[in-house]
């Protein structure tokens, strides 16, 4: 029976229901998780016998840069990026290209391998929402859906400046509804807009041109209306002054913007059996921290910030980061911030690319290479690990490398052993520039994250602060029969044979997706089906209404007629929305 | 023939003594080699990849093996023996082994793709990306080269006695990082992009270039004895490029720096007039790029 099996004996990590490398079996039929088999659908079961191993639920990545039109320039600008990264086709599996910015195929293949199930699209221009689904729809085996730029959107700004709330949350939740999008993501908020006339902001406090609107009015705003409609995430986060020196002050600011805020998780879901309250205690997720977390004034005197901002999170409990680590090695750099690219095309000269989203925001995209030789990108090393590292519960953090800005998500290996291993850092601190130790506190830490650990970074934190723990990031009793088997026994690990514990991750020993074993040691054996999620925010139809008057009066500054505007649902992959019960 | 490459053979006549050093392009000297002739069997429509033709994947096989290994043609895969019939076997490791490829190799890319030891000898003409990242050995085509030979190679010596076509030595599209070792030696003379994103190594040619010579070069030596259409140099960072000949269109983003009687970079020495000018300054008001031309033949400059 397709979506049954029995995955035996193996040592169980799955930190929502405190289960602690528990001998265990994990019992799926289905698709879903269930407390056993009877005797007859275990005749009929696959068994995997998972003993000396480490089983945890499939692999979770809440911010990546996967779909979309940025994704696909560079792919396009990148010919570079593909003729050495290519894999063949199997009588299973499509060919595909790209190292950093892999074709669709080969990123949902390359992610199963790792032990992945589920992967957010981090940013979702508005008008390229149609494409980012075309492309999620294309990227087999991932369940995916997205974050909404709406920071520096027209319709937004105004409603907030004019203080009009309730028509900008009914304008949230008709825009979640009409491009199929999961939750709100801010970027540079302000900033992005004065791009468009060759400015910036640089203060929390500062109006942007013709709105009027500060980033601290839009950082607030948004999070209102997220909160009021008692959205699925957190408000998602990409703060101002990024990647420059002296960066961290703006970002703890931003943070502090909202301190008290209550969360308000409002979804009608079916919620799987979990010890842990599941449901998302944060109002606020800090994307990709790192690069927000400068100190310093100029590239010549700056040095690492996390420090500061890590003492702000440890005393707050309204804060979930990801750490955005920069692993070395090759990366393409895309945005939704268009002026922190053409900073770094002014730093690298390298070739660039940058658009203005009409009324929505902007973007960008740059290739770069992360030197072991160069001290700021060994100091950003040691600060993406640090994020990871100095922030003490693991309930805060989850690990990325904000793919594929510090890196292709097919370096997490290094980086999931980097936290785990002191003999691996110590290994590379020996190998990159002084800068990543005389600048950052990473070499004073000797802490080394255990397997629970891990699985709060990569699985249950990530599903439970973007409201997808109800299904995924555990194996409590209903959840999707998601589970990752790594060949690594918990019994033997040892920290300092980092080797080990690279190849482990590297291949996942088997990867099940909804009961279906869909790699083994890396190789793809099946292909199920795939789902997208959205929220489907409910509004009051008459606060519909009169917020539509005022965007289809303000629709003729689009290239484009408001009946091209929506996303229908065939652009999707099995379409799954998540009721989100605003006023009701 | 390298389809539409420009034959000049208008000799320019300046007054440049040349003094090129041999190297150690090829590595130790393996004295006896074992030698593998192939002998092409039929016409080819659809090109051949055969980046397998090389003494580090002939060594320590039998003819029989050799004519075993896989190329691809379009969307398939054939034995070399398809299009090759294989005399004599491999020797015991790739400094050990001589590659003779009789009639013409125009239809053949990806030649001596890799190569880190040996020696391929080409009758005829080789085609597309010849030499390819090779890291050692030598490669001799008789003919001419197709388009990116010696693409990204790091070193070893590609010494084509005819003329080849665009990106020689140059970095693979989209990067900026070409050749950084070794050396090219063109006895006819070259189309666009020559040297493109070069970081090191050396490319000499007997005869003219086209356009983008030396486009972001970073390192290394291009020496061009005859004369080059224009954009020598554009948006070069470093190293060295010597024209011998007229440049029909100058880079605007050069300054001149001082007159030189002699260059000497590498393994290579000019004796000459030489007007040298830095730059490419056109986008980097940093970069350390070196253009010298024979002051003879560029009066106006």
């Amino acid at each position: 029976m397709a979506g049954t099996i029995a995955i035996k004996n193996g040592y169980v990590f799955d930190p929502l229901n405190e289960v602690n490398g528990e001998i265990m079996d994990v019992f799926i039929k289905d698709g879903k998780i269930v407390r056993e088999l009877s005797a007859a659908e275990l005749k009929n079961a696959k068994v995997i016998d998972a003993s000396g191993m480490t089983v945890m639920p499939g692999g979770v990545d809440s911010h990546s840069h996967v779909a979309g039109a940025k994704v696909n320039a560079g792919r396009s600008m990148r010919p570079e990026d593909h003729y050495k990264a290519t894999l063949q086709k199997t009588a299973l599996t499509h060919s595909g290209s790209g190292y950093t910015v892999p074709s669709v195929y080969k990123q949902g293949y390359d992610y199963a391998a790792m032990g992945y199930t589920t992967v957010f699209e981090a940013a979702i221009p508005p008008l390229e929402a149609r494409h980012t689904h075309e492309e999620m729809r294309a990227t087999p085996l991932l369940d995916m859906g997205g974050y909404l730029i709406l920071g520096n959107n027209f319709f937004l700004m105004r409603y907030l400046r004019d203080g009009d709330i309730e028509k900008a949350a009914a304008y949230v939740a008709w825009m979640m509804k009409t491009h199929k999008s999961y939750g709100i993501k801010c970027v540079n908020p302000a900033g992005v807009e004065n791009w468009g006339w060759g400015k910036n902001v640089h203060s929390l406090d500062e109006a942007n041109i013709h709105f009027e609107i500060t980033p601290r009015e839009t950082i607030k705003g948004l999070s209102e209306i997220n909160e009021l409609l008692g959205m699925p995430v957190p408000l998602h986060l990409h703060a101002n002054n990024l990647g420059h020196p002296g960066c961290f002050t703006i970002t703890e600011d931003s943070l502090k913007i909202l301190d008290g805020v209550k969360p308000r998780q409002n979804m009608d879901v079916e919620w799987a059996e979990t010890k842990m309250d599941s449901t998302r205690d944060c109002s606020v997720y800090l994307a990709h921290m790192m690069f927000n977390s400068f100190a310093g004034t100029t590239w010549g005197d700056c040095e690492s910030g996390v420090k500061d901002i890590a003492a702000y999170i440890n005393n707050k409990d309204h804060v979930v980061i990801d750490s955005g680590c920069t692993p070395f090695g090759e990366a393409t750099v895309m945005t939704g911030d268009g002026p922190a690219i053409q900073d770094m095309y002014k730093l690298t000269g390298n070739k660039w690319s940058n658009t203005d989203v009409e009324m929505e925001g902007g973007s960008g995209v740059i290739p770069f290479t992360y030197f072991k030789s160069n001290p700021v990108h060994s100091l950003q090393w040691a600060m993406g690990l640090e994020c990871l590292l100095l922030i003490n519960d693991p309930w805060k953090t989850i690990m990325t490398t904000d793919s594929p800005n510090g890196g292709p998500f097919t370096k997490y290996p290094e980086v999931m052993t980097w936290i785990m291993s002191e003999t691996f850092r110590k290994q590379t601190f020996s190998e990159c520039h002084k800068w990543a130790n005389d600048r950052s506190e990473l070499g004073g830490i000797n802490r080394e994250l255990s397997l629970y650990d891990l699985a709060i970074l990569t699985r249950a934190n990530p599903a439970r602060t973007i409201g997808m723990a109800h299904r995924k990031g555990s194996l409590g009793v209903g959840a999707d029969g998601d589970v990752t088997v790594y060949n690594i026994n918990p019994q033997q690990l040892d920290p300092n044979n980092y080797e080990a514990l690279l190849q482990a991750f590297r291949k996942a020993e088997y990867t099940v997706k909804d009961g279906e074993i869909v790699s083994v040691k890396g190789e793809i054996v099946s292909l199920p089906e795939k789902r997208t999620y959205y929220s489907e925010v409910h509004v009051e139809n008459e606060r519909e209404k009169e917020m539509l008057v005022d965007v289809k009066e303000w629709f003729r500054y689009y290239t484009l007629g408001f009946a091209n505007y929506p996303t229908p649902e065939k652009y999707l992959a099995n379409p799954t929305p998540i009721k989100v019960n605003g006023e009701r | 023939m390298t389809e539409g490459v420009l034959i000049n053979k208008n000799e320019i006549e300046s007054k440049l003594e040349v003094v090129i050093k041999p190297g150690s392009f090829t590595g130790e000297s393996a004295g006896e080699m074992a030698e593998v002739v192939l002998i092409p069997k039929k016409e080819i429509d659809i090109k051949v990849e055969a980046d397998v033709i090389t003494p580090d994947a002939f060594a320590g096989k039998n003819a029989e093996e050799i004519g075993n290994l896989e190329v691809w043609q379009g969307p398939k895969t054939y034995p070399l023996s398809e299009f090759f019939e294989v005399i004599g076997n491999g020797g015991s490791s790739a400094a050990e082994t001589l590659i003779r490829m009789k009639g013409d190799a125009m239809r053949i890319k990806r030649i001596g793709e890799g190569m880190s030891a040996g020696k391929i000898e080409i009758e005829g003409s080789a085609g597309m990306h010849v030499g390819t990242e090779m890291k050692g050995g030598e490669i001799v085509v008789c003919g001419d080269a197709d388009s990116w030979a010696g693409m990204e190679m790091t070193g070893g010596l590609l010494h084509i006695k005819g003329n080849a076509g665009d990106h020689v030595g140059c970095a693979y599209r989209g990067k900026w990082h070409g050749m950084k070792g070794g050396r090219i030696v063109i006895e006819g003379s070259a189309r666009h992009q020559l040297g493109g994103g070069m970081d090191g190594g050396e490319i000499i040619v007997e005869g003219n270039v086209e356009s983008f010579c030396g486009i972001r070069q970073n390192g290394g030596l291009i020496f061009v004895k005859g004369g080059a259409l224009r954009a020598v140099g554009a948006e070069m960072a470093g190293g060295t490029i010597v024209i011998g000949g007229k440049i029909e269109r100058f880079s605007p983003g050069f300054e001149f720096a001082s007159m030189e009687n002699s260059v000497k970079c590498g393994e290579v020495e000019l004796i000459g007039d030489f007007k040298k000018f830095t730059g490419d300054y056109a986008i980097s008001k940093r970069a350390k790029g070196a253009l010298y031309v024979v002051a003879d033949a560029n009066p106006e400059l």
